[in-house]
């Protein structure tokens, strides 16, 4: 194994890295606003909402991520929409965990006991505060630990936009893999800085459950 | 530039041929990746420490790291060590070792639930060690995972298009190629994804029949 090599490239690789996390940030928000809107489409009262919730879940997992992210970037300019590679990316990686996060937390807040929807609603709370008060904090308790599942695959999802030119790190090592002739060196820096990240998240997680736990 | 669809249908041939080698990568990997996770889940439960250290360790590598990343290592990797394999073949290798991984961790946890009776019954009925595994455990393991193991295997079709990066001429890569001669990637790109779709609700339907199957076995 040729360890000098790795030494002298390791700053780019970090670079690299830098975009990977911006890639999972921002398109990991943009996850959670989709998977939110999405969750309450799925849930609300009006059919309508539910088609456009149970469609956008559908097609977005029944399709690859990758041809989203091509639809977007070569597909957009067709329909008037001129991103550059960076922002495709993310728009279309949030877009597609969207649907993922959607059914997370759908299921977090449809196993939420219904007695406690009946009390509330007995009580004198309206739909919405019950929802808000009763429901939605016992569900997100529930969602914590799926919506983790979810970022992580989203972090190694973020490969994909190496297809369209984003210089992240798999893009990265590709690159040199192509000029060094060293896959094994490549793929072992790239993946441990995967596993840094994800390793981190992880723990950012672990945090969350804890806070969120019942005491 | 406006949309235009009727540019599909001339190179719906193209499209097809594309689907089946889909279809072709996405059984041979899972059939890979199926008997692969049995093996693989045998040897992190009951091998000897030495032989499990390393499958453990390229289990972790290989959970921790993006498909696309792997290909490349497997594919540019395998040349650079003299092994020159067909596209294809290291597609598969590549998309087959992934979720090897992914269904042995399954596969563990339905030997792990499955009775330790059944074990100690088959042993006192003189079975040797491999024969209880082969043929009591693992029987009755792989029958509990069905429905996760399904799951991996709709993303694994997903997951398909990404061997087009190293050439395989599947359905992604054709497409591909009708948009270099057309300049047209929205439309080409969307019927993809309908091929996508159509097939995923094809590979639903078997895995729902299958699953229905094994429950009226039980």
């Amino acid at each position: 194994m040729d360890t000098d090599l790795m030494i002298r490239i390791f700053p780019f690789f970090l670079k690299a890295a830098w975009v990977t996390i911006q890639l999972s940030l921002l398109s990991g928000a943009m996850g959670l606003m989709c998977g939110a809107l999405g969750a309450a489409a799925r849930l609300s009262r009006s059919p309508a909402l539910r088609f456009i919730g149970a469609t956008y879940v559908s097609v977005i997992r029944g399709t690859p991520a990758l041809i989203q992210v091509f639809i977007l970037y070569f597909g957009g300019p067709q329909v008037g929409i001129q991103l550059e590679a960076f922002e495709a990316g993310v728009l279309a990686l949030g877009f597609n965990i969207g649907a993922y996060m959607t059914e997370t937390m759908r299921g977090a807040i449809i196993s939420v006991d219904r007695g406690q929807n009946e009390a509330a609603r007995t009580l004198g709370l309206s739909r919405f505060e019950t929802f808000r008060s009763v429901t939605l904090p016992q569900a997100l308790r529930l969602m914590i630990r799926p919506l983790g599942v979810n970022i992580n695959a989203l972090i190694k999802g973020t490969a994909l936009v190496a297809a369209i030119s984003v210089v992240e790190l798999t893009y990265t090592a590709q690159r040199y893999i192509g000029s060094t002739y060293k896959p094994f060196e490549m793929f072992l820096l790239a993946g441990l800085l995967y596993m840094a990240i994800i390793y981190v998240t992880g723990l950012g997680v672990n945090w969350l459950d804890r806070r969120a736990a019942l005491k | 530039m406006g949309l235009d669809f009727s540019v599909v249908p001339p190179f719906a041939g193209a499209l097809f041929t594309g689907a089946l080698w889909t279809i072709a990568i996405t059984v041979s990997a899972a059939i890979l990746s199926f008997f692969g996770g049995i093996v693989f889940a045998v040897i992190a439960l009951y091998a000897p420490r030495i032989i499990r250290l390393p499958f453990r360790l390229f289990a972790w590598l290989f959970m921790g790291t993006p498909l696309l990343l792997q290909l490349f290592l497997i594919y540019f990797g395998l040349i650079q060590i003299g092994i020159d394999l067909p596209a294809f073949v290291a597609g598969v290798i590549g998309l087959g070792l992934h979720y090897t991984v992914y269904n042995s961790d399954i596969i563990q946890s339905g030997i792990l639930a499955v009775d330790k009776g059944q074990y100690e019954g088959a042993r006192t009925l003189g079975l040797s060690r491999m024969q209880t595994l082969r043929k009591i455990i693992v029987p009755q393991a792989v029958r509990s995972v069905i429905p996760p193991i399904g799951n991996n295997m709709i993303a694994l079709l997903k997951d398909s298009a990404l061997v087009s990066v190293i050439g395989v001429a599947e359905l992604t890569l054709s497409s591909q190629m009708a948009i270099s001669r057309t300049f047209r990637p929205f439309e080409f790109y969307v019927a993809a994804a309908a091929c996508y779709y159509v097939i995923n609700l094809g590979l639903e339907a078997g895995l729902r029949r299958i699953e229905r199957r094994i429950q009226l076995a039980r």
